[in-house]
């Protein structure tokens, strides 16, 4: 199982904070796992088309959308943050 | 070196940060940021700003240890609040002891700047009754940009 968590706009915009799923065959990056986001739910991908502009963290570490996820990997999505 | 940092849903204690950092002279120079919630010329009533539990602490505490590599300092605080605030509230403390002013004052840019783009905070805005998200600013970007310049592999995050 891997988790996603989004927040701020991109939560409020899909409606929920927290899916788990079981990493998808031939998913191995966070860019390959927002696309399979995207094909498989409608709202998720109205979500992301509104947040063009995402920042991604994998357990809790800056990363991109290049970066590799595995089984047990939290993956978070969000808008640009805007702290201080 | 001491560092502390944290994040709370409470008035910030604005004498906590040089009271935490006092070292009985071996430091020099205490240089002290404070942010507050601003009206934007009377637009905004109140602010509401929601983090990453887990993340932010983290990422507060790298961006701290490259901070020391960087600068000869004694001490780091960095407290950030969370929840619903009220103009004029103080939302964030950085501040920096050291021997010297020079460190002290460029450690706390530096945290500062890096703090504003990299910790999972977002600002909620309430404006004629709503609320807006906040969007992030491209000169906030540019800031930390100019510290970092060696890439993702040695940015704190």
């Amino acid at each position: 199982m891997i988790q996603v968590r989004l927040f701020a706009a991109l939560r409020e915009r899909a409606g929920r904070d927290l899916l788990e799923l079981t990493l998808p065959a031939g998913v191995s990056t966070v860019g390959e796992l927002v696309v399979w986001l995207e094909d498989s739910d409608t709202a998720l991908a109205r979500a992301f088309a509104a947040t063009p502009c995402r920042m991604v963290a994998v357990n809790e570490v800056l990363a991109t959308e290049d970066t590799d996820i595995v089984d047990g990997d939290v993956v978070a999505l969000f808008p640009p943050v805007t702290g201080g | 070196m001491k560092a502390h940092c944290a994040v709370q849903d409470v008035t910030l204690d604005s004498c906590a940060p040089q009271k935490w950092l006092h070292d009985q002279g071996i430091s020099g120079a205490i240089v002290q940021f404070s942010g507050h919630v601003r009206d934007e010329d009377g637009r905004v009533e109140a602010l509401h700003l929601e983090h990453y539990p887990g993340m932010t602490e983290r990422l507060l505490g790298t961006i701290i240890e490259h901070a020391e590599q960087r600068w000869h300092i004694n001490g780091a605080w960095v407290v950030h609040r969370v929840g619903t605030m009220q103009l004029g509230d103080e939302i964030v403390q950085v501040a920096v002891s050291a021997q010297h002013r020079q460190a002290a004052f460029e450690a706390c840019a530096f945290i500062m700047d890096v703090l504003k783009t990299r910790a999972p905070f977002w600002k909620k805005e309430l404006i004629d009754g709503r609320w807006h998200w906040v969007e992030a600013r491209e000169r906030d970007a540019l800031a930390a940009a100019s510290w970092l310049c060696g890439g993702l592999e040695h940015e704190p995050r």
